[in-house]
């Protein structure tokens, strides 16, 4: 049963522009949208898209121009509500007079924790992002990318029922992508709902349950990543051996060669026929793969269209 | 309320390891010096002298705290986006700014005892001895303690809503205003009409009264202070604190952050 954790319905948001204000920016345009308790969903878009604006509402920073939202079945303006939230910023910074380790406990005690647990979970929390050796160190001289660890750490410190992440991979090398990827299985496994933003679609794409992707403010559309790029296979691809006579057989014109191998797409109706000419003309079949289209082609192709349309509207001065 | 003391703490703690208290060392210097040559060149008003600097010192030196740093614990949580954190524990607007209005009251209230001892301690080397009547310093100081309370409540208003440089200004100019409310209660001019007479009165009570809170002649040539002002100021300053402060809330907790 989809039981939301978060429900958004109708969420706009405009900003005033110009010398007097008087001019409105729409960065939010009637999003309607809903996570399921216990789901990873990944929130998509290319910069200025309304993915961080969305969040920042989702958090009580901004205010919305119209709609609502809930969490946990309880609005967005309940400030009680977020005891079982936990929100990661974008590119956070946090008070750099402080230590990770006092940074952790000051927020926990938000969260009324005794002493002795607060330290015992500021310990385990260092440990769990990395940054064990680390905890004693003013943050002024922390990395951004430490800064992003310490941002996850304090996000789950209080061990919340939902967690907001904008671009949480932001500033982490491959290793603390992978930390960090673990630690949204982790949070999954545990029967939270996780929520992040992101550009990098490979992420998303392994590790959500469902997608939104948002650009210009619109949600173009949300569910599995597979189901919203489209399921039909878009033809195969065949990769081969050849050492013989180069042109040997026609269908070896189109092939592409890469390194010792070359790669072949074709339709599926065609796929076995390929096959047996390639096997007559002495080729040596190594792999055959169903292309699918990705997360990242559709991406880029709502990404275009809306570059697109933007320019058009512009040319046309409306 | 518990939330407003965690942020307290926290804002008072960003004041020390700021180094804001290092202003003491600049007040223990200019004491010193006084002493030293007041002691010198007076001749039976070494006590005025030593408590009208020193006094006047605590006061200045707590006004560009409580200014300069009250216009920036608002907008430099929202410039340096460390806000965005916290707002999403379960912490309301209103609880966060009278944590940030609590942590500074309380690092003006330490730095002026320091200060207020530092004094103490200036006019027992000059006369060799205190006496009674120079208890009366004490309650000089916490009046200039009371004042610089309102100055940061006022401070966190203008900043809830405006550019610090501006906050500084308002802020900075109410301050002067407010010490010639009782100018303004009293004024008979002929050159002025009875409706700007009649409205300058008016605003004379709207304005912060800085003036009931200077008792600083008095207690330099040892005059005592009536209780009833100190009742009087403290609640004043309760009251008045608690007007700013609730608008500044009702303004801050309708503001979007960048």
């Amino acid at each position: 049963m989809f039981t939301p954790a978060i429900e958004i319905e109708n969420l706009t948001k405009d900003y005033p522009t110009g010398f007097l204000n008087t001019r409105k920016r729409r960065s939010l345009d009637g999003l309607t949208m809903q996570v399921a308790e216990g789901e990873i969903f990944g929130f998509l878009g290319p910069n200025g898209a309304g993915k961080s604006t969305t969040i920042k509402l989702l958090m009580g920073i901004i205010f919305p121009t119209a709609g609502k939202a809930r969490i946990l079945a309880r609005p967005i303006s309940d400030v009680a509500m977020h005891r079982d939230i936990g929100y990661l910023p974008e590119q956070p910074y946090f008070y750099d007079y402080l230590t990770a380790a006092e940074l952790l406990d000051y927020f926990a005690r938000f969260h009324n924790l005794p002493a002795a647990v607060r330290k015992e979970r500021v310990r385990i929390l260092l440990k769990k992002v990395g940054l064990e050796t680390a905890g004693k160190i003013q943050l002024r001289k922390y990395s951004k990318g430490m800064l992003q660890r310490v941002g996850l750490a304090q996000a789950i410190l209080h061990d919340p029922k939902v967690v907001v992440l904008d671009e949480p991979m932001s500033g982490l090398d491959p290793v603390g992508r992978r930390e960090v990827r673990d630690i949204i299985l982790e949070l999954k496994q545990q029967g939270k709902t996780v929520m992040f933003s992101t550009h990098i679609l490979p992420d998303a794409e392994s590790l959500c349950d469902r997608v939104g992707v948002i650009v210009g403010g619109k949600l173009h559309g949300v569910g599995r990543p597979d189901e919203i790029v489209g399921a039909k296979a878009q033809g195969y691809e065949i990769l081969f051996e050849y050492s013989g006579a180069p042109f040997a057989a026609p269908v070896l014109a189109k092939a592409e060669q890469s390194g010792s191998r070359f790669r072949l797409q074709v339709p599926e109706e065609k796929l076995y026929a390929v096959m047996d000419e390639l096997r007559q003309s002495g080729a040596r079949i190594v792999g055959v793969t169903q292309l699918k289209p990705t997360l990242e082609d559709f991406f880029l192709h709502l990404v275009g269209a809306d570059r697109a349309q933007a320019t058009a509207v512009e040319v046309s001065g409306k | 309320m518990r939330n407003a003391g965690i942020v307290a703490w926290n804002t008072f703690r960003e004041a020390v390891r700021d180094r804001v208290l290092y202003n003491l060392v600049f007040f223990a210097l200019l004491m010193i010096a006084a002493a030293i040559i007041v002691g010198q060149i007076s001749i039976d008003i070494e006590n005025t002298v030593i408590v009208s600097l020193g006094l006047t010192a605590i006061s200045v030196i707590g006004l560009l705290i409580a200014v300069f740093i009250g216009v920036g614990l608002v907008s430099k949580e929202i410039e340096k986006r460390t806000l965005y954190a916290l707002l999403a524990k379960p912490v309301s607007r209103a609880q966060f700014l009278a944590g940030k209005f609590g942590g500074l009251v309380l690092t003006l209230a330490v730095n002026t005892a320091a200060m207020a001892a530092g004094l103490f301690l200036a006019v027992l080397y000059a006369k060799h001895g205190l006496q009674a009547g120079d208890a009366g310093i004490l309650i000089a100081v916490y009046f200039i303690l009371l004042k610089l309370a309102l100055v940061v409540a006022l401070a966190l208003l203008f900043s809830c809503f405006t550019t610090p440089l501006l906050a500084i200004l308002f802020t900075a100019g109410l301050y002067v205003a407010g010490l010639f409310v009782g100018d303004m209660r009293t004024i008979h001019s002929t050159q002025m009409s009875e409706a700007m007479q009649a409205f300058l009165r008016w605003l004379s009570y709207l304005l912060p009264n800085f003036e009931n809170y200077d008792v600083m002649g008095a207690v330099a040539h040892g005059r005592g202070v009536p209780g009833a002002l100190v009742l009087h100021n403290t609640l004043y300053t309760l009251l008045y604190c608690g007007i700013v402060l609730f608008a500044a809330a009702v303004i801050f907790s309708r503001k979007n952050l960048k």
